[in-house]
C-alpha cells in the first residue's frame, strides 16, 4: 500500500493548449498519479473524450473498458487493439456550465516495471445539469518499457483552456 | 496559433510550442470525427425516444393505464 506522494511536476495553462505532455518522468518512485481540473474549447457539445499515450507510442498496443452514467442511463463498453487510451467521456467542453472543471484521475501502477502497464482512470464531469457524466475506465498499455512520457489531449481536436491544472504525482511503496 | 505544452518533470522546464502540420491535420481529422460522432449519438437518442413514444401509445390503445406503460417500459 503506497504511503507516499510526492509532487513531481505541476502546471496551470496560462492559455489554452491542444496538449500536455510530463516528460523525463524519473524513475525513482513505485506508482505515478495524474490529477486534471479542466476543461476544453469543444464546440456544440457539453462533454468531450480525452485522450492518453505514454511514452510517445500511437501503435495499437491499447485496450479500454469503460463503464459510464449520467443519472438516467448507464453504458459500458470496451475496444482492444487501440492507438490511444480515450474512455475519459467526462470532461466539460464548451457547452458544459460556463465556469465548471471537470476532475480527472489517472492512476498508474508500477510503472517502471518489465511488465504490460496497466491504468486506471476516474473522471467526472463538473455540469450544473442532470445528465453530467461520470467515467471509469480500465485501461491496459500491452509494452514492457519503463513509462518515461505522459500525453494527455482532446480526442476531439479542441485545447484545453486557460485555468486547466495538470500535476503528476509519484508514489512510492515504503 | 494552437499550441502543445511539454513539462520536463527532471529539469522543470515548461516548453510551449506550435503544433506541426501533422499535429494540426490530425486534429482537424478529429475534429471532424467528433462532429460525426456527435450527430450519430443524437439521431440514436431521437430514434429511441420517437420508438419509446410509440410503443406508449400503442400500449395505451390496448388499455394500459400510463402507471402500467411506465412500470413496463421504465
Amino acid at each position: 500500500m503506497p504511503n507516499t506522494y510526492t509532487l513531481i511536476s505541476s502546471n496551470v495553462l496560462g492559455s489554452s493548449a491542444a496538449s500536455v505532455t510530463f516528460s523525463s518522468i524519473p524513475a525513482t518512485f513505485t506508482d505515478l498519479v495524474v490529477r486534471i481540473s479542466g476543461r476544453t474549447n469543444v464546440t456544440g457539445q457539453a462533454t468531450d473524450n480525452l485522450e492518453l499515450r505514454f511514452n510517445g507510442s500511437s501503435s495499437s498496443i491499447y485496450s479500454i473498458t469503460r463503464l459510464r452514467g449520467n443519472g438516467s442511463t448507464a453504458s459500458s463498453s470496451a475496444n482492444s487493439g487501440v492507438t490511444v487510451i480515450n474512455g475519459l467521456t467526462a470532461f466539460d467542453a464548451a457547452d458544459a456550465t460556463s465556469n465548471t472543471f471537470s476532475s480527472l484521475e489517472i492512476y498508474v501502477p508500477s510503472y517502471l516495471a518489465s511488465q504490460n502497464k496497466p491504468v486506471s482512470l476516474f473522471s467526472a464531469q463538473e455540469d450544473n445539469n442532470t445528465t453530467a457524466n461520470v467515467v471509469v475506465t480500465a485501461g491496459l498499455w500491452r509494452d514492457t518499457s519503463a513509462i518515461t512520457s505522459i500525453y494527455i489531449s482532446s480526442n476531439s481536436g479542441g485545447s484545453f483552456v486557460s485555468g486547466s491544472s495538470f500535476y503528476l504525482y509519484g508514489i512510492k511503496n515504503s | 496559433m494552437t499550441t502543445a505544452i511539454e513539462i520536463n518533470c527532471e529539469t522543470g522546464e515548461v516548453t510551449e510550442r506550435p503544433l506541426t502540420a501533422d499535429e494540426i491535420a490530425a486534429n482537424e481529422a478529429a475534429a471532424a470525427q467528433a462532429a460525426a460522432d456527435a450527430l450519430a449519438a443524437e439521431e440514436e437518442a431521437t430514434a429511441k425516444a420517437a420508438a419509446k413514444a410509440s410503443a406508449q401509445a400503442k400500449l395505451a390503445t390496448l388499455g394500459l393505464t400510463a402507471d402500467e406503460v411506465a412500470a413496463l417500459l421504465g
